[in-house]
């Protein structure tokens, strides 16, 4: 807190209380934060998912959501107060002098305005700047943010534009107005990697450069500490701690911080191939895929999956992570190349496939929320599958059930009744591990199961999903961006890109060097917890590559 | 634009091709129909030599499907046939008739259209204020009380109690455009209570559907007056929806007014085929189910082009 004086208090949050409206009635969500933020000073907001962090960031702008009341508190920005001004102050005060950068650029911005028509909107509508200047500024700054032809790109619609290059966009369009502070909201939560370093990298530089103060929103702690100054840990709307990052990463204090820092530290032995000439129990064989209409998305993808294995396959959004799902499964026969499973072809389509062979390919999906289907009970959702694939009735099936159940770790009796909007994140997942067991399958698909959920959660999942595999000698084909998921459970990994196998080995190969060039990036651009890891790394890699290796 | 092209000639493919099956169901239906036209132009006192006689002029006695194709490659060049009742040419018996409903449905359309969109704009920005609620309840009854009911009350008020406008719109004599408006003021104000309640809701809706989108929130976060959020941030993406809606009801403005035309005795296309089918007068029901079919499936097309013209992502490929 050296860095800061007194007198350069910007936003001073005090006792603030949020209340949300559900089931008829208004519940606590922020339960008394104090906030205080200086000029120049980038704070970041952090704890798992419904702690509210993004709640107090709309707070500091004066904003509560649809559905949300400030009940209690004051915020007062740079003397004025905010909780008791009118619509049109607080108005005055959004875009201008504080902006606003969200988790999802891509439906962030308008799909029908071209992106420089809505960077400039602020400023025209403040009258600080005409439309051309505006218009002048926008481009200076998406140079700043070594956007590529920044003189162009803004004349693009959204749609027109990559994921990561939009995120610095929408950087530059809260800059527009020079505020003095923006609130990040999860600004690259949803970029793979390597995007997110260029992004990280963007927005720290052009922080530093106008002295503007930000709250930066994560769950992510590797990447706070490379934004922020001070670090404040949230848990369920109430503060747990707040300390400089150096402090808080090298001292934590409370327990829950604590657990927090140490969750990626679950890890277990790596396995090897059998020896006795056990066939692999799934074998992608030189397959090439297209989707109807469309280009090749795979290009001779080979590999392995041995039985009581873990494959991750790894690679950006677009790598073709997902199409190699589909092509085992059978959602989408390959234009070439086949399937084997123990050795044997599987026809290419699943509806040619016989009932043990769709047993062999269940998936585990990303957005449980999507993937179970909300009108359903979950006694049905899990005792469908072991009625079709197993043929079973009345109180066997019901037994059945209540075996899964107790597998997944929810108690049988708790849960037969329930539907899945009752149940939380993790829950759900778990949820969506039984349906897939309940087929009683030897292989199982896991497509980016963790990446929605909490790290706490998502620990858990992956210790479950380690536990039946130890138990049930059940292989998976592992499929995520998240390279610390990778370390802590996979034998082997995958490296695709651009539809291709670039490099494949044991993991313990995988991270250790020399790597192929697509590995090495990919493996450096994960956030460390070294504060000092972006500036490390953008060095070794020279500033000018960055911009490169985005849009690789 | 060459993908924007091809959808639309796809699109237009589409239309051509369910006109065909529409008229091939026309046709087929009327056939089905009880009675004969020979026998109904001959009335019951003729002979079975000369109804046989009339058949065979008539080209009555050749088979079905044969039958169908002469009439369609005739329609197509628009001729329709002979109306089997006054023996003139069925486009002379409906081609003015039409033209009188297409001008009804254009005076209603122009107001009804932009007063419905506008309308639609402010209860969107006031949702849920006394203006929403009045607005709500309005066009509600409006939707919910039959066309010729509305027009009965306009009559008794405006041309009645308050004789401003004519109760009849009969378009006898030679009249001057804005004479032509004042007689038909009271069916097109009919049929724009009937119509804008329905577009106004829809366009309503389709907005406030859009207001919990992120690109709302960044828009109110980035200091946007309310109503220019709704206007330059929701609107542009609610065209869609509100461009079908519009569709449906000018669609509905052409074929479904019979009602308003029979109370204000208007010479409408509807009262024509009413006309036709107590008379028994094929050619003429015939054709006139196809002008109506057509404008559907137009309408019907219109709106899917404009659709895919308001989509971005279609306009701007990448």
């Amino acid at each position: 807190m050296t860095r800061f004086a007194k007198k350069d208090i910007l936003l001073e949050i005090r006792d603030l209380q949020i209340q949300g409206y559900t089931d008829e009635t208004w519940i606590d969500i922020i339960k008394g934060v104090d906030l205080t933020l200086h000029r120049g000073e980038v704070l970041g907001l952090i704890g798992e998912s419904g702690a509210g962090k993004s709640t107090i960031g709309a707070a500091a702008m004066g904003y509560a959501r649809d559905g949300t009341r400030i009940s209690g508190g004051s915020i007062e920005f740079d003397g004025i107060e905010l909780t008791n001004a009118s619509q049109a102050e607080k108005r005055a005060l959004r875009g201008s002098r504080i902006a606003y950068v969200a988790q999802s650029a891509a439906a962030s911005f308008n799909p029908a305005h071209k992106i420089i028509d809505q960077h400039t909107e602020a400023p025209v509508h403040y009258r600080i700047q005409k439309r051309l200047e505006a218009q002048e500024d926008a481009m200076e700054l998406y140079e700043r943010l070594r956007l590529p032809n920044p003189q162009e790109i803004g004349f693009r619609y959204p749609h027109q534009v990559s994921g990561g290059q939009l995120q610095r966009a929408m950087t530059a369009m809260a800059m527009a107005c020079r505020p003095d502070l923006i609130i990040f909201d999860e600004p690259t939560t949803a970029l793979d990697v390597t995007t997110q370093i260029e992004v990280l990298a963007a927005i720290r530089d052009i922080v530093d450069q106008f002295n503007t103060a930000a709250i930066y929103i994560t769950h992510d702690l590797a990447v706070v500490a490379q934004m922020a100054d001070t670090i404040k840990v949230l848990l369920k709307g109430e503060e747990v701690e707040e300390a400089s990052t150096k402090e808080m990463l090298d001292n934590p204090q409370e327990d829950y911080t604590k657990s927090l820092w140490a969750v990626r530290s679950f890890k277990r032995p790596q396995k090897s191939r059998p020896t006795d000439g056990t066939p692999p129990i799934i074998a992608v064989k030189n397959v090439d895929a297209a989707y109807p209409g469309g280009a090749k998305v795979l290009d001779d993808v080979s590999f392995d999956i041995y039985p009581g294995m873990t494959v991750a396959v790894v690679g950006e959004s677009g790598s073709g992570k997902s199409t190699t799902a589909r092509c085992i499964t059978g959602l989408l026969p390959p234009l070439k190349g086949e399937i084997l499973f123990k050795g044997d072809p599987m026809p290419a389509k699943y509806k040619d496939r016989s009932l043990d062979q769709l047993r062999q390919a269940q998936m585990i999906y990303q957005m449980a929320d999507t993937a179970l289907n909300p009108k359903v009970r979950i006694s049905e959702i899990i005792g469908r599958p072991a009625q079709f694939y197993s043929g079973l009735k009345g109180t066997a099936l019901k037994q059945r059930v209540d075996e899964l159940l107790d597998l997944i770790e929810l108690e049988p009796s708790k849960y037969y009744d329930r539907y899945p909007p009752e149940l939380s994140g993790g829950q759900k997942q778990r949820i969506g591990i039984a349906r897939a067991l309940a087929a009683e399958p030897e292989f199982i698909i896991c497509d980016e199961v963790t990446s929605a959920l909490d790290q706490l959660v998502a620990e858990g999942i992956l210790k479950l999903l380690d536990r039946l595999q130890r138990d049930l000698g059940l292989a998976y084909m592992f499929i995520t961006h998240d390279l610390a998921t990778v370390r802590s459970i996979a034998d082997e990994v995958v490296v695709m890109q651009h539809g291709k196998v670039v490099e494949q080995g044991p993991k313990e190969e995988m991270f250790t060097p020399p790597h192929h060039p697509y590995t090495d990036l990919l493996l450096s651009s994960v956030p460390e917890m070294d504060p000092e890891w972006l500036t490390t790394v953008l060095e070794e890699r020279g500033v000018d590559n960055i911009g490169d290796a985005a849009d690789v | 634009m060459g993908d924007v092209l091809k959808l639309i000639l796809k699109r237009l493919g589409y239309g051509l091709l369910t006109l065909l099956v529409v008229s091939i169901l026309i046709f087929f239906a009327v056939e089905l129909l009880p009675g004969d036209t020979a026998q109904a132009i001959l009335g019951q006192a003729a002979t079975p030599e000369t109804v046989a006689a009339l058949r065979t002029q008539l080209g009555l006695d050749q088979p079905a499907p044969i039958r169908y194709l002469s009439w369609l490659s005739h329609a197509v060049v628009g001729d329709f046939g002979v109306s089997a009742v006054s023996g003139t040419p069925v486009v002379q018996v409906i081609g003015g008739r039409f033209i009188n409903t297409l001008f009804l449905a254009s005076y209603a359309a122009v107001i009804a259209v932009p007063l419905a969109i506008i309308l639609g704009v402010i209860v969107a920005l006031l949702r849920n204020s006394v203006f929403d609620r009045v607005a709500n309840v309005l066009t509600l009854t409006s939707i919910s009380s039959p066309e010729f009911f509305l027009g009965y009350i306009l009559i008794l008020f405006f041309a009645v109690n308050i004789p401003a406008f004519p109760a009849i719109a009969s378009l006898s004599g030679s009249l001057s455009f804005p004479e032509l408006l004042h007689r038909t003021f009271l069916p097109a104000l009919t049929l724009v209570l009937v119509v804008t309640a329905h577009m106004m809701r829809m366009t309503r809706a389709a907005i406030i559907n859009l207001l919990a989108s992120p690109y709302i929130e960044m828009a109110r976060l980035k200091g946007v007056p309310p109503w220019k959020v709704i206007v330059k941030h929701a609107l542009p993406n609610a065209w869609a929806p509100i461009i079908n809606v519009v569709a449906l009801n000018l669609a509905y403005l052409i074929t479904g007014v019979v009602l308003v035309e029979v109370v204000f005795v208007y010479p409408g296309i509807g009262q024509a085929l009413v006309d036709a089918v107590s008379k028994r007068d094929f050619p003429v029901v015939q054709a006139a189910s196809l002008i109506f079919a057509a404008t559907f499936i137009l309408l019907n097309l219109t709106a899917d082009v404009g659709a895919i013209l308001t989509n971005p992502r279609l306009r701007h490929p990448k």
